[in-house]
Formats: structure tokens, C-alpha cells, sequence
């Protein structure tokens, strides 16, 4: 069995399925539990000062089902930990002594006074825990006050932050980052250039999640009103994976540890951030739908796709796909494929049909020689891969690339077998060109 | 099918026939007669409207003889717009309610569903209909078309079953006026008398007829009979046109010694009599019953007695099973239900003392050179009830005088029309029937459009 054992930052895990700050990671109670079922790390749920915040008495969650109820989506407008302080303090310090070989990062919030972080800081390095956290990303309730994504929206306030925690403090540091930016690069640097050790993504996305047409308020409406909340769960996952590899590629954060979060479901998931840079997998939604024990299936499906790909360590495979994370630019545009219909897997129901002739490029039949058959026409194939993505039969529409030297029935020319991307077409009017041209 | 027959059928265990009521603790009865698929929740509907496809130019409504649009009605559903697709439903089928009742949907729509070609598992388009169309009939009290403006021409519609209903809605859509005749005493035809009682529960065809009648400008007069109380020439004069709906009145003979015995009964009276009773424990049934026929009636009548509380039910058919009418469906609902299927055997004497039935002497068959002989091998079936349910026949109260007939039935073109100008006929009285309701409300539908085409020339 491949060895699943983690280091971040220096914090060691024997897998690296972290839970990430939130309900999960309450109390004493829950951290143990989970512990128990074998989860490799927590993010315990946001400390602030005292007196705590107060939730809402209402529904904290909202969720966008698919027909048999699978949760797809969630939303939810909880604050930080509403106990006190010290609760959160002792408890802490109860379950890294009894549980020392699993990582424990507490996650921070206060005021962006210097004077409120050292305060807290001394706090929770008396708990003997692994790491801080600092949580610039929440964007409900805790950005009204100042804080939260608040802060991580302004680069400058992250490196002063960043830089006091560094400063004042002997514990590894991950800044936590906001997805509600436009160029989530810029949140990074400013932690790296503060001294983080490290940045997790993403926290959740400004979200609505419906309007109740009866009542004809934002949904979940708590006593007429409702509020935007953050979204999270399997359906963020893409947004999560595109920020966390713009990090991994930007040269100004290359090489910065990442922790991954958003919409990690299964092993398959976790593998995926990992592959494009992350060290650790964070996971909230998918515990909060099926309880704990989902970290069995992900460490042994993590375990067994290792041993089948020969990989007996996880930073084997951290980071690979990195390199393969490009630009559009930089496509290559010499690459030409046609869609092929599997008439044998081919149930006939016709979507990929009207899809590409109602809405893209006219090239699959409906009928063929009078019978109701659903054929490619290369002359018209772009290879867009709607009809793929549509056809409801796996696997029975693929790609195929054309071989160099033959001849696309589209365009009737040649398919060249050296890369040529954008940066030279000649439709570019910014192309570049030979010296000699 | 039985291969081997079990000595019980050799012996005679009994004299006189045993058929009694009550075969059955009180309380049974309601459950044996109970919905057989009962109504979808809402989740359920959702779950399965979203395993539909949304084909293009979908095969399901090409299977379906009155063209719903099946895709549209689904996704409506789907989307929680459930009174939006019982009008898409009801805009070609007026009686989808039944339809999705009663359609043997597996030789139909399902059968040439995508899913049901791929995976062998249909969209249970049936299910999901009736979810729909019982969401609209439960929340309106009338059906979502208006009556048209009068256009001062009348129509009479004779025979008030799926054809005749289906006709005169789409009549009146039109603003024709239309007197609705019916010889019976309840309107809604097979609907009311005949489908199996499992199928529609809860006085559902009386529901059906009224919600489809409450679109006004239809006047519905039952105890009239054609040939009897009305006369098509007098029709012709009276209205502008005539439309004829009047199904299979009769019931083919077995043609062989002792059919007139005390209980050699016709399957479909009897099954009138079960759907009109009030109380089930007090219909009579036979302890051993032989029914005779291959067709839906067949196992319609099987299935029935063997609830009633009937001991040993066993249908008798002259060919092979794969040649049965009944599909494949419902001779598997027979056999879950305890019904011996004997094949290759047909009716030679029904035997008995002073008029009363004791058994039936059937003959094996075989097929030579494609056509069926008997082997001379006879079997005898101890039976206190057979049934006769080797199909129906035209009542031709003097119809043959009038119209082109051909092997009994109504001869009519595409439009319906019948050799007279302005008679047109459809359902199952017309050559080249199918038999089922839906064909029946699409032959009832088309007519109305001819009507009303010529009608407004
Ligand atoms: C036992 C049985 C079970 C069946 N089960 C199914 C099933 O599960 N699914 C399915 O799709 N089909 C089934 N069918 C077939 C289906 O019921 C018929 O195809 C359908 O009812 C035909 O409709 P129709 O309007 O032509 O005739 P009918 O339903 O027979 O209606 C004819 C109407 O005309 C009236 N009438 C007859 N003669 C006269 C007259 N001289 N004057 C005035 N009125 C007259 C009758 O009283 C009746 O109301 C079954 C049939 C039977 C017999
Ligand atoms: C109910 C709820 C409360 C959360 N509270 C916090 C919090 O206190 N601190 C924090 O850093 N992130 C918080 N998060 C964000 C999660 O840690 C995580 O970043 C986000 O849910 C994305 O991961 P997921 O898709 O696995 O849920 C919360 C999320 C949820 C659903
Ligand atoms: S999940 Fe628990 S706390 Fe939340 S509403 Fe349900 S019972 Fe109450
Ligand atoms: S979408 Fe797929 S299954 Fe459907 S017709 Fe096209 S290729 Fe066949
Ligand atoms: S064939 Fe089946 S999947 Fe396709 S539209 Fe009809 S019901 Fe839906």
C-alpha cells in the first residue's frame, strides 16, 4: 500500500485529508469523532475574540439539488465559532495532546490591529497546536465587520497581516484566500510577500442561492428576508481548481505550499488538486453530507490509484500537472480533432444532433439513407466536443485526433505535425513574426 | 406453460358446480382490487421525468398513437410545471388520464423508448402521464380547452366510449353542437364496463367522462340504441353530420356442444357485471374457472376471477404463447397471479348434467404446413366456470344495409370517413381496429377534424 503519509509546512499528517475550518471542526466533540475515522488533519473552525458572535436562529444553509436530492451545491451564512474563547482554547489543547500524530491548525480571525493578533496568537501557541490559519476569506456577517474577505480582498492588508503573524509567532502560517476577487494571483503574492508559509483556496463564493417565488425573497428566508451567503461543495470545485493552479504556475508563487479546499468530494478530487500543486486536500461540504467515515473511501481510493500508477508517495505526484497548465495561447492549433459516433454504443436519442444543429456547427445527421442514424459529417466537425459532452452514453462519442498528413475534410488542408499556437498565426495581428518577414 | 398436467385435472372431485360468492375474507377484496401501479409522489416523478432524454425527434412519440408529445409532457414535469404538461397531454389525447391507465405502454411508447432499447429499462412514460394528468384533474374542474364559438351545425355522436368522447370534445373545441348517444346507461364505453378494475380505480371513467363532458356544448343522452330507439337515416337528416363510435357489442361463439350450459359465460359480460357491482363479495365466481382465448380479455377475466377468490384459473389457447395477443406483460401479470397459461389446446365439448357446467374437453393442437389442426388428444378440465373470450363482433343493427362493411366492421379512410358522406365511424368497430383505447381516441380525434373541416367548407 502506497505510504499517504503528509508534510506541509513541517505539519505532519499520516494522510493528507484535512478537514477544513468549519462546522466539522467546532468542538472537541466533533474533532475527535473525526479523528476516530481516520481523517489525517483539522482546521479548527475560526477563533475570535470574546465575547463570540452570534448566529442566526434560522436556516444557516442553503442547497441546489439535483432530481434525486444529491446535494450539488451549498450555501450557508455562518459566522465564525460562537463559543467563548477559552472553551475553544482548552479544547484544543485536550485533543493535540491526545491525538499528536494528527495535524491541528487552528484558524484565526480578529481585528487587523497588531495589538488583537498578538493577543490571540500567544493564546493558541500555549495549545501546542501545529499552525494557524488566518481566515481572510469568509464573505458573509465577518467582512460587514472589517474582517474576513474584507481583508482578503486588499493584497496590502494580507501582507500586514501576514507579516505581524510572522512576526510575532514561531507557528507555520497559512493565509486562507478569498475566490471573491478578480485575479486570485495578486491575495497570494501579497501573502507570500508577507511571509506566509503557505496559502489554502479557496473559502466559499458570494452566492444566492434562489428566490422563493411565493414570498419573493432571496432563499433560505429567514423571517421574510434572506441574505447572499457563501457557496460551496462539489459544484465550486472547478472555480477551486483553476485558482489553486494559477498559484501553482505563477512564477512570482511558485514552489508556495498550497492546501487545497473547495468541493473535494472523493479521493478522485483530492488527486486532481493535488496533481496541479496542492499538498493537502480540505474538505467541508462533502462531510457535511455524508459524515465522517467518506474519508475511508478516500484514503484507500487514493491508496489503490497510487499503487496502480506506482507512485509509493504522495509527492510523487504533487505538482505534475502543473506543467501542462497553459494558456490558451499557447494551444496547440495544428491539433485536429473529429467526433466519432459509436454506432454500436449509440442509442439514438438524437441529442447530439440537435445540439450541434441548433447550436453549433450542423455536423451530425439525423437520418442517413432514409433511417434514423446519427453520423459525424467531417466536412463540418470543429471538434468542439459538445456532442461528447451531451450524449448521455459514455464513452460512445470520442475525440479522435487526426494524424499528421491527412487531410482535414473541413478545411481541405493538410494536418501538420509540428506544434504552431496562436503567438504565430497569421490572423494575429500581434503575432510574431520571422526576422526575415 | 404447463407442461406435465397435475392429476387433479384427471379427476373428478365433485359433482354439481361450485360457484359461490365470498370466497374471500371481507377485507381482501379492496386489496386485490386496489390500483395496480399506484399514483407517483412528487419525488418519484422527478426522479424518473429526469431520466428522460429529451430525444430529438423522439421515438416514443412516434409510438404513440395520438402523438403526445411525450419529451415536452416529461420535461414539464420535470421542471415542476405539472398542470402545464397535462395540457400538452391533453391537447392531443383527451382521455390521457385513461390512456395512462390502461395503454399496454410496453408494445407502445415504452416499448421503443431509448432507455428501454439500452438498458431494458423504459421511462415509465405511463406513470409519469398519469402523475400528470391526475395533478390536473384533481386540481380543475374542467378540461383546459374552451368550447369554440357556435357555429350553429350539429353533430351526433353515437356510442359514448373512447371514440365517442375523444370526438365530441374535440367537436365541441370547434363550437359544433353535439348530442352524445349511448345505449347504455353510463357513458365511457370498455372504460366503464370493461377495463380491468385494477387498472381504474375509484370510478375513474365516470371522473374521466364528466371532465371531458364539462367542456360544454355536449349533450349526452344514455338508453339510446341504435337500431333501436335511433335510426341513421333519421340521424343523417336531423344532424349535419353523424359520427359512430359503437365499439363490439357481441361476443364470438366457441361454436362447439354445450355452450349453453349454465356458466359457459361471455368474458366481457361478466367482467361489466365486476365493474359495475357494489359489492365484490357478493359476485359469484366459479372454484375452477377455464377461460378460453389468448387476448387481453383473456387475461383480463383470469386474473380477475383468481381475485374474486377463484381456486384454480387456467386460460386455455390454441397456439404456442408467443402467439397470444396479450403482451408479454400481461401474461406475466396472469402468472404472478397464480394463472396457469395451457397452450396448444382448443375447446371440444363443454360437459355437464341437467344444464349445469362440470368440465371442459379440450383438444390438443399443433400447427401443420402454418395451419393448426387438432391431434385428437383429448384433455378434460373439471371447470364450474368457462369463459368465452375469443374476441367481439359488431352488433350490425342493420348497419350493413346502409354502409360498407368488411369482415364485419366499418370500412373507413384515413379521415374516418365511412362510405357515406356524412357518417364517419372509428374506435373499435371500424376494420382495421387496433383495439385499444389510445386507437380509439385517435380514430375519434381525426374524425372530428374531418367533421369539422367539412363542416366549415
Ligand atoms: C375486457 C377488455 C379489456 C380491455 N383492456 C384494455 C386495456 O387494458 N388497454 C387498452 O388499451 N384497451 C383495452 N381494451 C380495448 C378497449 O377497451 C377498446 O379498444 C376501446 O374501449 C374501444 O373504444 P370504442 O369507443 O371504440 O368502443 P367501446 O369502448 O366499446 O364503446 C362503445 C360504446 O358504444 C355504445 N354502443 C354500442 N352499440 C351501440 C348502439 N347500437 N347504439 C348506441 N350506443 C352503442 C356502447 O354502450 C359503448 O358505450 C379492452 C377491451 C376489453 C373488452
Ligand atoms: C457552514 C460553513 C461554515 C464555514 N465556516 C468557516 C470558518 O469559520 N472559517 C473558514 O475559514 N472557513 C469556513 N467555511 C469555509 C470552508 O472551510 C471551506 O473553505 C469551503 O466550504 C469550501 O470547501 P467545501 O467545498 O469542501 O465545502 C465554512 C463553510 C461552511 C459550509
Ligand atoms: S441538522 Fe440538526 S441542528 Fe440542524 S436543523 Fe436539523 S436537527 Fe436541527
Ligand atoms: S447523443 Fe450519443 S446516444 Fe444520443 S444519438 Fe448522439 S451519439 Fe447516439
Ligand atoms: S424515448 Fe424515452 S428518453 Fe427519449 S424522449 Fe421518449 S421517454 Fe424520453
Amino acid at each position: 500500500m502506497a505510504d499517504l503519509r503528509t508534510e506541509f509546512i513541517g505539519i505532519k499528517s499520516p494522510n493528507p485529508f484535512w478537514l477544513a475550518s468549519a462546522p466539522p471542526t467546532d468542538k472537541e466533540y466533533n474533532v475527535v469523532r473525526a479523528f476516530k475515522a481516520g481523517w489525517g488533519g483539522v482546521v479548527w473552525k475560526t477563533l475570535g475574540e470574546d465575547p463570540a458572535v452570534v448566529n442566526v436562529n434560522g436556516p444557516r444553509y442553503g442547497a441546489i439539488h439535483g432530481k434525486d436530492r444529491q446535494l450539488i451545491g451549498l450555501n450557508n451564512i455562518e459566522l465564525i465559532t460562537d463559543r467563548p474563547l477559552e472553551v475553544n482554547l482548552r479544547e484544543i489543547k485536550q485533543v493535540k495532546r491526545d491525538w499528536p500524530d494528527r495535524a491541528l491548525v487552528v484558524s484565526l480571525m480578529v481585528p487587523c490591529e497588531e495589538e488583537n493578533w498578538i493577543n490571540i496568537l500567544r493564546k493558541v501557541e500555549d495549545t501546542g497546536a501545529d499552525g494557524v490559519e488566518l481566515n481572510f476569506g469568509c464573505p458573509h456577517g465577518m467582512s460587514e465587520r472589517g474582517m474576513g474577505s474584507a481583508v482578503g480582498q486588499v493584497p496590502e492588508y494580507i501582507e500586514m497581516v501576514t507579516r505581524w503573524v510572522k512576526q510575532h509567532s514561531r507557528m507555520p502560517c497559512i493565509v486562507k484566500l478569498t475566490p471573491n476577487i478578480t485575479d486570485v494571483r495578486k491575495p497570494a503574492q501579497a501573502a507570500k510577500a508577507g511571509g506566509a508559509d503557505a496559502v489554502s483556496l479557496i473559502n466559499t463564493i458570494n452566492s444566492i442561492m434562489g428566490v422563493d417565488l411565493d414570498v419573493m425573497s432571496p432563499s433560505p428566508v429567514i423571517d421574510g428576508k434572506g441574505a447572499h451567503g457563501g457557496y460551496c461543495g462539489p459544484a465550486v470545485k472547478p472555480i477551486a481548481l483553476n485558482m489553486v493552479g494559477e498559484i501553482a504556475r505563477d512564477p512570482a508563487t511558485y514552489g508556495l505550499p498550497i492546501s487545497a479546499i473547495g468541493g473535494i468530494t472523493t479521493w478522485r478530487d483530492a488527486a486532481e488538486f493535488m496533481a496541479l500543486g496542492a499538498g493537502t486536500a480540505q474538505v467541508c461540504t462533502a462531510a457535511m453530507t455524508y459524515g465522517f467515515r467518506i474519508v475511508e473511501d478516500m484514503i484507500t481510493g487514493l491508496s489503490d490509484w497510487m499503487d496502480e500508477k506506482g507512485y509509493t508517495s504522495v509527492d510523487q505526484f504533487v505538482g505534475r500537472a502543473v506543467p501542462n497548465m497553459s494558456d490558451w495561447q499557447y494551444l496547440n492549433l495544428n491539433y485536429i480533432a473529429k467526433a466519432k459516433i459509436n454506432q454500436d454504443l449509440c442509442i439514438e436519442c438524437g441529442r447530439c444532433h440537435i445540439a450541434c444543429e441548433d447550436t453549433s456547427h450542423q455536423a451530425i445527421t439525423n437520418m442517413v439513407d432514409g433511417q434514423r442514424k446519427f453520423e459525424v459529417i467531417d466536412e463540418e466537425c470543429v471538434g468542439c466536443n459538445l456532442c461528447v459532452n451531451v450524449c448521455p452514453v459514455e464513452n460512445c462519442i470520442t475525440m479522435e485526433a487526426m494524424a499528421p498528413g491527412s487531410i482535414d475534410p473541413r478545411t481541405k488542408k493538410v494536418v501538420e505535425k509540428d506544434y504552431a499556437n496562436w503567438t504565430t498565426h497569421p490572423n494575429n495581428p500581434m503575432a510574431v513574426r520571422e526576422a526575415a518577414e | 406453460m404447463i407442461a406435465n398436467l397435475p392429476e387433479i385435472y384427471m379427476t373428478q372431485t365433485k359433482a354439481g358446480p361450485d360457484i359461490a360468492a365470498g370466497r374471500l375474507p371481507d377485507d381482501a377484496y379492496a386489496e386485490n382490487f386496489g390500483d395496480l401501479h399506484p399514483l407517483l409522489d412528487p419525488h418519484e416523478a422527478a426522479v424518473e421525468a429526469d431520466r428522460c432524454y429529451f430525444c430529438y425527434d423522439a421515438p416514443c412519440m412516434q409510438a404513440c398513437p395520438t402523438s403526445i408529445d411525450i419529451p415536452q409532457f416529461i420535461r414539464q414535469i420535470a421542471t415542476g410545471n405539472p398542470t402545464g404538461s397535462a395540457k400538452t397531454i391533453f391537447s392531443q389525447n383527451i382521455l390521457g388520464g385513461m390512456c395512462a391507465r390502461v395503454c399496454p405502454t410496453e408494445t407502445l411508447c415504452e416499448q421503443v423508448c431509448v432507455r428501454e432499447v439500452a438498458e431494458g429499462k423504459p421511462v415509465k412514460i405511463g406513470q409519469l402521464q398519469r402523475y400528470a394528468t391526475d395533478h390536473y384533474m384533481a386540481e380543475n374542474d374542467t378540461t383546459p380547452f374552451q368550447r369554440g364559438a357556435p357555429t350553429g351545425k350539429k353533430v351526433a355522436v353515437v356510442g359514448a366510449g373512447p371514440a365517442g368522447l375523444s370526438c365530441a370534445h374535440r367537436l365541441a373545441v370547434h363550437g359544433h353542437e353535439v348530442t352524445l348517444f349511448d345505449a347504455r346507461e353510463k357513458a365511457g364505453g370498455l372504460n366503464e364496463y370493461g377495463i380491468a378494475s385494477y387498472k381504474s380505480v375509484d370510478d375513474f371513467a365516470a371522473r374521466e367522462a364528466e371532465f371531458i363532458l364539462s367542456i360544454g356544448g355536449i349533450e349526452l343522452k344514455t338508453g339510446m340504441r341504435l337500431g333501436d330507439d335511433l335510426d341513421l337515416d333519421r340521424l343523417r337528416t336531423e344532424y349535419d353530420a353523424v359520427f359512430l363510435g359503437i365499439g363490439l357489442g357481441g361476443v364470438n361463439a366457441l361454436g362447439v356442444p354445450g355452450e349453453d350450459k349454465e356458466g359457459a359465460l361471455d368474458a366481457v359480460d361478466y367482467i361489466a357485471d365486476l365493474r359495475q357491482a357494489k359489492d365484490l363479495s357478493r359476485l359469484p365466481v366459479g372454484r375452477r374457472v377455464v377461460v378460453i382465448g389468448g387476448g387481453m380479455t383473456a387475461v383480463d377475466i383470469a386474473v380477475q376471477t383468481r381475485l374474486l377468490g377463484a381456486e384454480d384459473v387456467t386460460i386455455a389457447y390454441r397456439r404456442g404463447q408467443d402467439r397470444m395477443n396479450a403482451s408479454e406483460y400481461e401474461q406475466h401479470l396472469a402468472q404472478t397471479n397464480g394463472v396457469k397459461i395451457l397452450t396448444w389446446a382448443q375447446p371440444r365439448t363443454l360437459v355437464g348434467e341437467n344444464g349445469a357446467l362440470s368440465a371442459i374437453e379440450l383438444e390438443r393442437t399443433q400447427e401443420q404446413d402454418g395451419s393448426l389442426a387438432g391431434t385428437g388428444e383429448i384433455i378434460t378440465l373439471p371447470a364450474d366456470m368457462v369463459f368465452k373470450a375469443v374476441g367481439q363482433k359488431l352488433v350490425q343493427t342493420g348497419l350493413e344495409e346502409k354502409l360498407t362493411l368488411e369482415r364485419g366492421r366499418i370500412v373507413v379512410g384515413p379521415d374516418r370517413k365511412t362510405s357515406l358522406d356524412d357518417v364517419w365511424a372509428g374506435g373499435d368497430c371500424v376494420l382495421d381496429g387496433e383495439d385499444l383505447t389510445v386507437a380509439a381516441v385517435e380514430d375519434g380525434k381525426i374524425a372530428a377534424e374531418s367533421i369539422n373541416a367539412s363542416l366549415s367548407a
